[in-house]
């Protein structure tokens, strides 16, 4: 689930400039649950755009902005109140509002998107996974060195070669409820019988393995609408 | 000079710290070193303490040589990539820089620009190996250097108060391994500790110089026990402190670390001063420790 946190009201505003009609489009999925989005937070975006003097084209609410087919249909039926709107306010998370970008670009030529929260970065993906291990998508897993605990994630510096100086107590230097992410990888290579691991040099990190290489971004695994 | 040489002469090395200003009136900060001259062996210059932007080590290690002084220069991880940190390498070394200390750096978070990207592109044992390279005429990357390579003596850092310890002396086998020849110590007043410590170490066989903080009061001693990673000040030490009046609290200080100093002597091979604001007293405590 992206996990997302609404914008200070002000931001927002700004934004918006001296726009006059907003297109008011909020999330059903994963926005709802963080209140960005959903019906509870689109109508108190409606109050607070007509207080400062905004007129709303449309309040719309769609399960999903990620879901491409569903967002085409629904602000299909809209083409004329999005015509008439100088731009839409998308109340979900920097997915949804690249997708809600693309698709008034395929219907309409385009239109001016704000996105009304910031998708906060927890490390990044968890898939449907409940707790808070994360990956970071680096594109050379440490993960057989350090006995399955992430060091990219999980240390504040992303270290390879762990633990720095500043622990203390087993929390790290920025927050002391924070767990060292170097502290827990000692701990399970203890456990797991693997603590000679640590004792290897681990060169720097290749950080070009994280972009998709050319080859990559023509598969239609990558982009399922590449023509290629 | 290479502070190696003096380890090497079997000298027992003391090193100083200079922490450059946050603007550009350096002079005195560079003035204050002037009592420690044949004192100090050599004067690290710190990168960016704690994480608080100011003036640079490299800049401020030329200052001191154009001086006469013997500069270590401190890179951290902190901020900048490896193309800029083997840059920095290779213009410390055309400034006639001879010491290099390697650390991995304090996070931004805890310095006067929280929102600072964090860069650690390498981490401190990277870092060695990287200097290590340049030194056998080689970049990171493989590329061969034009002309003679440069040649430093490499420090690094490790913290004998560190809990649990195990980790941080497997660390500082791999710093070793990478190039590492010489080590500072975090401030140390547990000489059991650091005793039971040099032992565990003894089988790298490469210098190691305790760090030393001198006690401003005893509201410090707690300050550091709470905050900061791999201090304990023993609840003695804070009572010895505390137990003198106001006025004699300097000298009391002082008379700590000359202990602690004459205790470590014969443990390591040098100390390594931290002064944070009390330069003009580190040529008594040195008197006082009988070096």
């Amino acid at each position: 689930m992206l996990y997302t946190e609404n914008k200070p009201i002000g931001e927002v505003l700004e934004s918006l400039g001296a726009e006059l009609n907003i297109f008011l489009l909020g999330c059903n999925g994963c926005a709802e649950a963080c209140e960005t989005g959903g019906e509870k937070a689109l109508l108190a975006m409606k109050a607070e755009l007509e207080k400062a003097g905004k007129k709303i084209t449309c309040t719309c609410l769609i399960d999903f902005l990620c879901n491409k087919m569903l967002v085409t249909t629904r602000l299909a039926r809209q083409m004329d109140k999005l015509q008439q709107s100088d731009s839409i306010l998308v109340l979900t998370c920097g997915i949804g509002v690249q997708a809600v970008s693309k698709v008034a670009h395929d219907l309409i030529g385009g239109k001016v998107v704000h996105p009304a929260a910031n998708t906060v970065s927890l490390g990044s993906l968890q898939g449907l996974w409940p707790s808070d291990e994360r990956c970071q998508a680096c594109g050379d897993c440490a993960l057989d060195y350090t006995g399955g605990i992430c060091p990219v994630t999980f240390c504040t510096k992303s270290l390879l070669n762990g633990p720095c100086g500043g622990a203390k107590n087993g929390k790290c230097e920025i927050d002391p409820e924070k767990d060292c992410g170097w502290q827990l990888i000692y701990e399970r290579l203890q456990k797991v019988g693997r603590l000679d691991n640590l004792k290897k040099v681990r060169t720097a990190r290749d950080h070009s393995k994280m972009l998709p290489s050319s080859e990559l971004r023509k598969k239609t695994f990558y982009d399922i609408e590449n023509p290629a | 000079m290479k502070v190696t040489s003096r380890f090497e002469q079997g000298k027992f090395v003391i090193t100083c710290e200079v922490g450059p200003p946050k603007g550009v009136e350096i002079k005195k900060i560079l003035d204050e070193l002037e009592p420690l001259r044949g004192k100090s062996d050599a004067f690290n210059v710190t990168d960016l303490q704690s994480s608080v932007m100011r003036v640079g080590s490299l800049a401020t290690c030329r200052l001191l040589k154009d001086r006469d002084l013997e500069p270590i220069m401190q890179l951290t991880c902190r901020d900048r990539n490896r193309l800029s940190l083997q840059s920095d390498v290779l213009s410390a070394a055309v400034l006639g820089i001879q010491n290099l200390l390697c650390l991995t750096g304090d996070h931004p978070k805890l310095g006067d620009h929280p929102a600072a990207m964090p860069v650690f592109d390498l981490d401190s044992v990277q870092l060695l190996s990287a200097v290590k390279s340049l030194m056998n005429g080689k970049d990171m990357a493989g590329n061969d250097l034009e002309g003679h390579p440069p040649q430093f003596a490499l420090g690094a850092v490790v913290n004998p108060g560190a809990d649990p310890l195990e980790p941080q002396i497997i660390k500082m086998a791999k710093k070793v391994e990478a190039g590492a020849e010489f080590f500072q110590t975090q401030a140390v007043y547990e000489v059991d500790k650091f005793a039971d410590f040099m032992k565990k170490v003894k089988y790298l066989n490469v210098p190691v110089m305790a760090g030393i903080v001198f006690l401003k009061s005893p509201a410090m001693a707690k300050f550091m026990n709470e905050n900061v990673a791999g201090i304990h000040v023993p609840d003695e030490i804070i009572n010895e402190l505390a137990a003198v009046p106001k006025e004699k609290r300097v000298e009391k200080s002082l008379e700590i670390s000359a202990r602690l100093i004459k205790q470590m002597k014969d443990l390591c091979q040098g100390i390594h001063i931290m002064s944070l604001g009390w330069e003009r007293h580190i040529a008594t405590v040195l008197q006082m420790a009988g070096l």
